[in-house]
């Protein structure tokens, strides 16, 4: 009896991981595919999957046979001890010993090639090139499927990424400093229309973004603030403070009273409490904030899209527009990908644990 | 300020009293418009442009940050110096004031600015009545775009939170909890516009022909297993579904954290005696931790939800919203920014509020419940 229910208890074990491993890689897998083909060399990205440059059976080219001019090529053709038609030939023929042999190129070609299949893998030379092509915002070369060079203009993604640094940098503590001012104003000041304020704060907190986009382009492109900096960490500002405002209020209105109290006995002025001690005390509220708005302001691109444009694009932009050129340039669109992802992946990894310390506090956000 | 009126009785002392207010005043006016000036000066530095464009990021960075920081210092500084009275009755401003604005400014007001424009013929001149709206709920565009947000809406929400769930359930129970879901975590970090790549990448199709060899997986997949080759994401309405397989990848992780936390919140005693009772696990699964953790999971579907209505990023970059992929959210920046049609993009825009209602009334009960003596 003791010994089924260990068996079945581990018989559930293996099972529940061999499940979780199942989706693991299943998720893990589409990452994986555009990290391996970022590294490749162009042309084999054209012409194969990424996941050839793991050890695996492929038909390898090992001898060409011609044939001689007295053959008929209209008639049956014997090679090898194999007698068959041109068409037969064309589609290809496995020997007994596993060989594969295929007619090359047209009727007049008299070429056949034979394959083997043989294991092949971790031959891939691995390049920077596609990453150096694509950070640059010069003119750059490279091979297609065919081998021809192609002649194009970099994407300057490195330029991007500085400006998604000018964007997600300030966009992130602006409103975090603003919400934190509020919250604070909120919690422990009196002032009349408090009460109905905070109420419009809540039920902003899921009006779509969507509907302020056409309004404020037109007051931004009366005022010039189109396509500049200060433009677009505006706009994130009015779009994140709703949250801001809402999770840093529900963190300081915890605040001790007596711990305030006994500041103002001593005299301090509201600013200097606000200063000195209400922003030191919600660092752990201000960092899951700051995590959640920096990679929402770095992952945007519809926001980005509107106010920024072409005039300092950022990398979400950029690698957008990769795809939405041709769409073929796989090299560069993998690479692409990756320069986007690095930074907001090391920031999420690194710092998880208030990432979903965050998650948690404000479930619903517009 | 107390001083000053003490010594205001002596000879001479109106004078300086007097001086020292005008200068007070001066001061008052002279720090707000050096601020101001130095803003200025940042800005068009920012606007001209000429200097490497590290310079200008840094520029930009410290320019932005360190320009919030010093307009409320100067504000505050410039509401002490008023009379007692005054500046503890607008201090409060000073704080909730900016928040405020901003918020009016960006949210509010544009509900109001968008709801009239919805009334409003293209260029926003002329009141067209419900015409925008006709427009939403008849064209056959509008149609599509309504019935592919309802498939993201059911099978993105449905499959995002099943998975999420049957993840924090079994990672529950294993000694590799932490492995497993940081892995179903991760995509939570990369942009839409990244994941795009990432699938486009999985879907594309190279055409059918001699000695063509697949670089997309699924294609490969397909292939390796006799089958031909297809152009997924051109198939409608199936193509729909390969594009909410994206969704459901980015915010599987979500909907797990949120779980795992809530399941690990079931008191064990309640498991345990429904297993002493004879209840199988799947049972005890049922009965007892849903039923426990109804509140998150109703939380965790409202917010894919209100995700799901407004996904844009993934169908702009995978299709453009072409073979019958629109959602509202595309049709929304199509009208606004392609077509120029602002009565229909605002028409659009207010459609959209519409379906969050519910949970904006939802949010407002709530709060009313918890903070009964705000």
């Amino acid at each position: 009896m003791a010994t089924s229910a260990k068996s079945q208890k581990r018989s559930q074990q293996f099972w529940t991981n061999f499940i979780l491993i199942i989706i693991s890689i299943i998720w893990l897998v589409p990452i994986l595919g555009i990290l391996i083909t970022s590294f490749r060399p162009s042309q084999e990205v054209f012409t194969s999957g990424w996941w050839t440059i793991l050890p695996h059976k492929e038909n390898i080219e090992v001898d060409r046979i011609s044939i001689a001019d007295s053959v008929d090529v209209d008639g049956p053709i014997t090679i090898e001890g194999i007698t068959a038609t041109f068409d037969e030939w064309r589609t290809g023929i496995e020997l007994d010993d596993g060989r594969f042999i295929q007619w090359y190129g047209n009727k007049r070609n008299r070429e056949l090639v034979v394959y083997d299949e043989q294991w092949v893998g971790f031959n891939t030379d691995l390049t920077l090139k596609n990453y150096s092509d694509v950070i640059g915002g010069k003119t750059i070369t490279y091979k297609d499927g065919q081998g021809n060079t192609i002649t194009r203009y970099g994407n300057n993604l490195g330029g991007a990424f500085l400006n998604s640094l000018a964007v997600s940098i300030p966009g992130t503590i602006i409103p975090i400093l603003i919400a934190a001012f509020a919250a604070f104003g909120f919690a422990w000041l009196n002032f009349p229309g408090r009460n109905i304020l905070f109420t419009i704060i809540v039920a902003l907190l899921v009006v779509p973004l969507q509907i302020a986009l056409v309004p404020i382009l037109q007051d931004y492109v009366r005022m010039g603030l189109n396509g500049t900096f200060l433009g677009i960490w505006l706009a994130h500002a009015g779009f994140g403070l709703p949250l801001a405002t809402y999770l840093l209020f529900n963190y300081i209105s915890t605040i001790p009273r007596e711990i305030l109290e006994s500041a103002y006995i001593d005299g301090a002025s509201n600013f200097t409490i606000f200063t000195r001690l209400i922003l030191p005390l919600s660092v752990p509220a201000l960092a899951s904030f700051a995590i959640f708005q920096f990679l929402w302001l770095w992952n945007d691109y519809l926001v980005a899209l509107v106010f920024l444009g072409e005039k300092n694009k950022t990398v979400t932009i950029a690698v957008a527009e990769l795809v939405g050129e041709k769409g073929q340039d796989w090299q560069l669109m993998t690479s692409a990908a990756f320069v986007s992802m690095i930074l907001p992946l090391v920031v999420f990894l690194s710092l998880q644990r208030y990432f979903v310390r965050g998650l948690m506090a404000g479930s619903v956000k517009g | 300020m107390a001083n000053t009126q003490n010594t205001d009785t002596e000879q001479g002392g109106i004078l300086s009293w007097f001086s020292s207010t005008l200068g007070q005043i001066l001061i008052s006016l002279f720090v707000p418009i050096v601020t101001f000036l130095v803003l200025w000066q940042g800005y068009l530095f920012l606007q001209r442009a000429q200097a490497p464009q590290i310079i200008q990021v840094l520029v930009a960075i410290v320019w932005g940050v360190g320009g919030v920081a010093l307009l409320y210092v100067v504000a505050n500084w410039l509401v002490l110096k008023l009379p007692k009275p005054w500046s503890s009755r607008l201090q409060p401003f000073v704080f909730v004031g900016p928040a405020i604005a901003i918020m009016g400014w960006f949210l509010a007001v544009p509900v109001v600015r968008s709801f009239v424009a919805s009334f409003q013929d293209r260029l926003g001149q002329e009141f067209v009545g419900f015409d925008n709206f006709v427009f939403a709920f008849t064209n056959p565009r509008m149609l599509e775009t309504f019935r592919n947000n309802l498939l993201w809406l059911v099978f993105g929400t449905f499959f995002s939170v099943a998975v999420g769930l049957l993840i924090a359930v079994l990672a529950d129970r294993t000694h590799g909890e932490v492995i497993y879901k940081s892995i179903i975590f991760t995509p939570m970090a990369i942009s839409f516009v990244g994941a795009g790549v990432i699938w486009k990448f999985i879907y594309t199709y190279k055409g059918v022909g001699l000695n063509i060899q697949e670089i997309g997986l699924l294609n490969a997949i397909v292939t390796a297993l006799g089958g031909n080759p297809q152009p997924w994401l051109n198939i409608p309405p199936w193509n729909n579904f390969f594009l909410i397989i994206i969704m459901v990848w980015l915010q599987t992780g979500y909907a797990m954290v949120i779980l795992s936390s809530a399941i690990k919140g079931v008191p064990a005693e309640l498991l345990e005696a429904a297993r002493i009772d004879g209840a199988s696990e799947v049972r005890a699964f049922f009965n007892i931790t849903i039923p426990y953790i109804k509140g998150t999971i109703i939380t965790v579907v409202t917010t894919i939800v209100i995700f799901s209505l407004k996904t844009f990023d993934i169908v702009r970059v995978m299709t453009g919203g072409n073979n019958g992929t629109n959602v509202i959210a595309n049709e929304f920046y199509l009208q606004s920014f392609t077509y120029t049609h602002k009565g229909r993009a605002s028409a659009i825009a207010i459609v959209l509020l519409i379906a969050v209602t519910p949970v904006i009334i939802y949010n407002l009960r709530q709060f009313n419940k918890e903070r009964k003596g705000f």
